[in-house]
């Protein structure tokens, strides 16, 4: 699969950047506005699915690789509990709000506050996103192998038997 | 009022034609139906958080399910189904009816959320303290990543750990290592 025509391609790298912004701005605002973790990493996920579907597999996986791509989404999970871990050690229990209780504030309304919310919303974007992409990527990667040996025998089978 | 029940009846007609027909790229389509007019329900009961979540999701679900079902050998259903197999759904659906009934009778009227009936219903809590105690302007951030963050590392588990088993199962090497040993 090498990709689709030259409007298509030219469209989807003008627009990718304005999706994967956007997605960087759910993240970044989820504790100020709707949106957040989860829904900010699927549109950052669903932007290298249009890349995807218009430049081919190849070329995202060039881009983005798939080893790349598992460590971030390790980094997202490790942050989140970091983060957890941190509210035992700094606040005195599990997932307390210890930023915003007792080192930084804030102003309310402002991006800069609630603490450890904005740190958790960015780790679950990258995680999700991440996650994501990882199962859009090895699931068009997988096919069931016609050409196999004797162990794929099943597929082999059928096919000469209509022959 | 109104939009409510047009929706619904379009979710539902929209199910009923994804079980009902053969094409299977028809019934994905009408599947991305029913999610899309989910979204629209959620924005019209004033939840944009989960109506952004929910379209977002959708959209990613459409475009694998479509791709999943383009280039594969589409698998028709023939044949009678099996006597058993009708008689054991029917009657789990009854009993899922008959619990469901009983459910419905216990809940609060539509559109009247339950913490408007008891005062120390602890989403009453949430509204009136929750930017006081978290500082998030947004009181679904609050709730999710500071209330109730045991349940978002839940699901962040379940999440993480079924992208590994999806990795593990569907990755290309797995096959050459297997095959090496005998070669």
């Amino acid at each position: 699969m090498k990709g689709m025509t030259v409007v298509v391609k030219t469209i989807a790298s003008w627009v990718k950047v304005l999706i994967f912004l956007f997605g960087i701005y759910i993240i970044i605002f989820g504790h100020l506005t709707p949106g957040g973790g989860f829904a900010g990493g699927v549109i950052l996920a669903s932007s290298y699915v249009l890349l995807m579907l218009a430049f081919g597999r190849e070329f995202v996986e060039e881009n983005l690789p798939l080893p790349l791509a598992s460590k971030l989404d390790c980094v997202g999970a490790f942050l989140f509990a970091l983060i957890a871990v941190l509210g035992l050690v700094l606040g005195g229990s599990f997932f307390v709000n210890f930023l915003y209780q007792k080192y930084l504030p804030g102003q309310a309304l402002n991006l800069i506050s609630a603490g450890t919310i904005p740190l958790s919303n960015i780790a679950i974007g990258l995680k999700v996103g991440a996650s994501l992409f990882l199962v859009i990527l090895s699931l068009s990667m997988f096919k069931p192998d016609l050409s196999g040996t004797e162990k794929d025998s099943s597929f082999v089978v059928n096919t000469t038997e209509k022959e | 009022m109104a939009v409510f029940y047009i929706l619904l009846l379009f979710m539902i007609i929209a199910a009923i034609i994804a079980v009902e027909t053969s094409d299977l790229l028809s019934s994905v389509i009408c599947v991305g139906a029913i999610g899309f007019g989910g979204s629209l329900m959620f924005l019209f009961l004033r939840a944009p958080d989960i109506a952004i979540t929910q379209i977002v999701v959708e959209v990613l679900g459409l475009i694998i399910l479509l791709r999943a079902t383009i280039s594969r050998d589409l698998t028709f259903i023939t044949g009678d189904r099996e006597f058993f197999g009708t008689v054991v759904s029917v009657v789990i659906i009854l009993v899922i009816c008959l619990a469901g009934i009983k459910v419905v009778e216990t809940l609060p009227d539509f559109g009247s959320a339950i913490f408007t009936k008891v005062p120390e219903a602890a989403s009453q809590t949430y509204i009136s303290e929750g930017l006081a105690k978290t500082g998030a302007a947004n009181l679904v951030a609050s709730v999710i990543l500071d209330f109730r963050a045991y349940d978002t590392l839940g699901e962040a588990t379940v999440l993480f750990t079924s992208i590994i088993g999806a990795t593990v199962i569907l990755r290309k090497k797995a096959k050459k290592m297997v095959e090496d040993p005998d070669e």
